[in-house]
C-alpha cells in the first residue's frame, strides 16, 4: 500500500455522491432519501477539503463550512417539511405524495 | 365686409344647430324655434345684403376661400366659397323658403317632445345646404352633398320609435349611397383627367377637349347617377315616397323644395362639361322624361296625401331634368325656383290638412275640408293651380317654357311631354277635390275636431301662396315682350340661350299646354267634384289601376332582384367567410396551444421518483455533453 494520494480522496467522494444518487434515486422512504441527500452534500464537502489541502488553499475549507451551514439549515427546514407531510398523509412514502399532477 | 357676409351665410345656421341641440332643452320651446328661425332669416338677410353690395360693384362672382383642405403633389382642394348668380339664387331659394317653413315648424311641432332635436336638425340641414350651393369646388360640395344627405337621414329617422320610419330613413340614406358611389367615381375621374377639383380649371380645361371625349362622358355620367339618386331619378327614386315618414315640415323643406333639387344645381353647375357630352345629355333627357311620366302615372292611384305630392316631385324633377338635357340651364332653374315655392306650399298646406285631422294621411278619410280649413283651402288651391301650369300661376312660366325647349329639339318628346304634364294636372285636382270638396268622409270625433291651423302656421301658406303666383314672373317668355330676369341673371353662368321658335309656335305651345292642364282639371272634376268619385279599396283594385296602386312594384322588384340577393350572399360571406374562414382560422391557431399544453402536461404525473429520475437523467445528459466539447 502506498500512501494516500489526492486520487484516492477524488475516487472516495466521488462513490460517495454515487451511493447518494442511487439512494435518493432507489429509496422510497423519505428520511432515508434525505440521508441519501446528505451523503451526497458530505462527499462533495471531502473534495472540497482534500483540494484545500492539496492546493495549499483555505478557501475550499472555508467553502466547507458554508456548505455544512446551509446544510444545517436544509436540515431544519427538510425536518420540518416532514412531519407536516407525515401528519397530513400518515405516511412518509414518497408513493403516496403523488397529488401534485394534472 | 363683402367676404364676411359669403362666411356667415353658412354659419349662422350651423350656430343655431349648436345652440339649439346644446341647450334646446334649456330654452324651452318656442325660444329653439324662434333662434332656428331667426338664424336662417339672418342668413337670407345676409344674401340680400350681399346682393346688393355684389351688384353696386357689378362683379360676377366672389371666391372667398377659407383655408387649404387638401394639399399634395398633382392636386391641391382650398375650402373655398363661391357666390355668382346661380349659388345665390339657391341661397335665396334655400333660406328664404327654408325660413318660412322654420316658422311654420313652431305650430307643427309644438306639441312634440322633440322640438329641440328637430330644430338643430333643419339648421343643420340649412348649413350644409348652404355649403352644397356656395361650394367654390366639387370637393367642397360633396361635403354639402353628403351632410344633406346625413340630414335627410335624421329627419326622415325623426320619430325612431316607429320601426317603418327607421326603415324608410335607412333606405333613403342608402339609396343616397348608391348614387353617391357614382359621384365620387366622377370626382376621381375629374381629378386625374383634370388635376383639378375647382369649377373655373376644371371647366377651362374641359374645353381643350372638345365635344364627345370619352372622359368627359363618363365624368358626367358619373356626376348624373350621384344627381339621380339625390334627385330621385330612374332608377333611385323610390326613396323619395318612403321619405315622408318624416314630419311634413321636413318633406316640404327637404325632399321637395331643397335637397332634392341638389342633383339639378349639380348639372346646372357643371353646365361647361355637360354641353360638352351629348350622349349624357341624351341619357339625362331620357331618364328626366321617363322619371316625368312613370312618378305622374304612381301619383294618378296613391291614397296618402304626402305619398301623392312625394310622386309628384319625383315628376317634376324629372322634367326639370327633361329641360336640362335639352341643355337649357337657366330653364331648369327656373322650374326649380318655381317649384320650390309651389311644391313647399302644397306640403305645408298637406301638413296643415293633418295637422287639422290630428294625424290622418288617407285622402278617403278626407273631403270637404273647404268650409273647416278656408286659409289652407285658399292656399292649396294656389299650388294646385301653379303645380298643374293654369296662367297666370308660377308652375305654368316654367313648364311652359321647359315644353317649349323641348318642342325644338325633339317635337315626339314633346308629345310625351304633354301627356305627362295632363297627368301632372289630374292627379293633383283630383288630391284637391278629394281632400277640399265633397263630404267630409272620416268620422264624428275627427269632424268635430277639425280646426284651422294657427296664424304662426298660416302665415307661411299665405307667403308661398303669393310666391307661387308671382315666382313666374322672374321669367317671363320672350313673346310678352318683357325681360327673362331669371336668364339674364344667370347668363354668366349658364350662357344664353337663344330660341329659334317663332311666336305663333310659341302660342301654340302655351296653348296646347294651358289646354291639357284645363282639361285635366275638368276631368278630375267631374270624376272627383261632380260625381263625388272615392279612390276604391285597396283589395278591389283591379287591372292597370292596381299596378299604379302598387307603384309598378318596383320596390318589389329591387327587393327581390337586389336586396334579397345581397342579403343573402351577406348571410352566405357571414358565414362561409367569416365564421369559417376567417374565424376558422383564427381559432385554429389558437387551438394550437390549447392542445400542446394539454399534451405536455401528461408529464406531470405527480410521481416525485420520477421527476428526480428525470432530474439526475437531465444532470448527466449536460455533463455528457459537456464532456464532448
Amino acid at each position: 500500500m502506498g500512501p494516500i494520494t489526492l486520487d484516492h480522496y477524488v475516487f472516495l467522494s466521488a462513490a460517495l455522491f454515487c451511493l447518494g444518487v442511487a439512494g435518493v434515486l432507489i429509496r422510497r422512504n423519505i428520511l432515508v432519501m434525505f440521508m441519501s441527500l446528505e451523503i451526497m452534500l458530505n462527499a462533495v464537502n471531502l473534495l472540497l477539503g482534500s483540494i484545500a489541502a492539496f492546493r495549499g488553499d483555505a478557501a475550499g475549507q472555508v467553502f466547507v463550512f458554508f456548505i455544512m451551514l446551509v446544510a444545517a439549515a436544509e436540515i431544519a427546514v427538510g425536518l420540518a417539511v416532514m412531519v407536516m407531510v407525515y401528519r397530513n398523509t400518515g405516511s412518509i412514502d414518497l408513493k403516496d405524495l403523488s397529488n401534485l399532477k394534472w | 365686409m363683402k367676404n364676411l357676409l359669403v362666411v356667415l351665410i353658412p354659419l349662422l345656421p350651423l350656430l343655431g344647430f349648436a345652440v339649439s341641440g346644446l341647450f334646446g332643452k334649456r330654452l324651452g320651446k318656442s325660444a329653439t324655434g324662434l333662434l332656428a328661425s331667426g338664424m336662417v332669416l339672418l342668413s337670407f338677410l345676409c344674401a340680400a345684403a350681399l346682393a346688393m353690395l355684389h351688384f353696386r360693384t357689378g362683379d360676377s362672382a366672389i371666391v372667398v376661400n377659407l383655408f387649404s383642405w387638401i394639399r399634395m403633389p398633382g392636386l391641391s382642394i382650398p375650402m373655398g366659397l363661391l357666390v355668382d348668380p346661380l349659388s345665390l339664387m339657391m341661397v335665396f331659394v334655400v333660406t328664404g323658403i327654408g325660413f318660412l317653413i322654420h316658422v311654420y315648424s313652431i305650430g307643427y311641432m309644438h306639441d312634440d317632445d322633440g322640438v329641440a332635436r328637430f330644430f338643430s336638425y333643419l339648421n343643420l340641414f340649412t348649413f350644409f345646404m348652404l355649403v352644397l350651393v356656395l361650394a367654390d369646388n366639387f370637393a367642397v360640395l360633396f361635403i354639402g352633398w353628403e351632410g344633406v344627405g346625413l340630414c335627410s337621414y335624421l329627419l326622415i329617422g325623426f320619430w325612431f320609435k316607429n320601426h317603418a320610419f327607421n326603415g324608410a330613413a335607412v333606405k333613403a340614406f342608402v339609396v343616397n349611397r348608391i348614387g353617391d358611389a357614382g359621384f365620387l367615381l366622377g370626382l376621381f375621374l375629374m381629378a386625374m383627367t383634370f388635376g383639378s377639383l375647382s369649377f373655373a380649371e376644371v371647366f377651362s380645361r374641359a374645353a381643350s377637349f372638345g365635344s364627345g371625349a370619352p372622359a368627359i362622358t363618363l365624368i358626367t355620367l358619373f356626376l348624373f347617377i350621384g344627381a339621380s339618386g339625390k334627385s330621385a331619378q330612374i332608377p333611385l327614386y323610390t326613396w323619395l315616397p318612403d321619405a315622408m315618414a318624416g314630419p311634413t315640415p321636413v318633406s316640404a323643406l327637404i325632399h321637395a323644395a331643397t335637397m332634392v333639387t341638389a342633383g339639378v344645381y349639380l348639372v346646372i353647375r357643371s353646365n361647361a362639361l355637360y354641353a360638352l357630352a351629348p350622349l349624357t345629355m341624351a341619357i339625362i333627357a331620357a331618364v328626366g322624361l321617363a322619371t316625368a311620366i312613370w312618378a305622374g302615372l304612381i301619383a294618378l292611384s296613391q291614397r296618402d296625401i304626402k305619398k301623392v305630392l312625394a310622386y309628384s316631385t319625383v315628376s317634376q324633377l324629372g322634367f326639370m331634368f327633361l329641360a336640362l338635357g335639352m341643355g337649357a340651364w337657366s330653364t331648369g332653374f327656373f322650374h326649380v325656383f318655381t317649384h320650390a315655392f309651389f311644391k313647399a306650399l302644397l306640403f305645408l298646406g298637406a301638413g296643415s290638412v293633418i295637422h287639422a285631422l290630428s294625424g290622418e294621411q288617407d285622402i278617403r278619410r278626407m273631403g270637404g275640408l273647404r268650409k273647416a280649413l278656408p286659409v289652407t283651402y285658399a292656399t292649396m288651391l294656389a299650388g294646385t293651380l301653379a303645380i298643374a301650369g293654369i296662367p297666370p300661376f308660377a308652375g305654368f312660366f316654367s313648364k311652359d317654357e321647359i315644353f317649349a325647349k323641348v318642342f325644338e329639339h325633339a317635337p315626339a318628346l314633346w308629345a310625351i311631354a304633354l301627356a305627362g304634364a295632363f297627368v301632372t294636372s289630374f292627379y293633383m285636382f283630383r288630391l284637391f277635390f278629394l281632400v277640399f270638396h265633397g263630404e267630409f268622409r272620416g268620422d264624428a270625433t275627427a269632424k268635430h275636431h277639425l280646426h284651422e291651423s294657427p296664424k304662426v302656421m298660416t302665415a307661411p301658406l299665405v307667403v308661398l301662396a303669393l310666391g307661387a303666383l308671382g315666382a313666374g314672373f322672374a321669367g317671363l317668355p320672350e313673346i310678352f315682350g318683357a325681360p327673362h330676369w331669371i336668364s339674364d341673371f344667370l347668363a354668366p353662368v349658364t350662357g344664353r340661350g337663344e330660341s329659334h321658335l317663332s311666336h305663333a309656335t310659341e302660342w301654340m305651345l302655351m296653348g296646347a299646354s294651358v289646354a291639357t292642364g284645363l282639361l285635366a282639371l275638368l276631368f278630375a272634376w267631374v270624376r272627383y267634384g261632380v260625381k263625388g268619385r272615392v279612390p276604391a279599396e285597396d283589395a278591389s283594385v283591379t287591372g292597370v289601376a292596381r299596378w299604379s296602386l302598387g307603384k309598378f312594384f318596383i320596390d318589389e322588384l329591387y327587393d327581390r332582384a337586389i336586396v334579397k340577393p345581397l342579403f343573402r350572399f351577406s348571410a352566405w360571406i357571414h358565414d362561409v367567410l367569416d365564421r369559417r374562414g376567417l374565424d376558422g382560422a383564427v381559432g385554429a391557431i389558437a387551438g394550437i396551444s390549447p392542445w400542446l399544453g394539454q399534451q405536455v402536461r401528461l408529464l406531470q404525473t405527480g410521481n416525485t421518483a420520477f421527476y428526480l429520475f428525470a432530474m439526475a437523467l437531465g444532470v448527466f445528459l449536460i455533463l455528457f455533453v459537456a464532456t464532448l466539447r
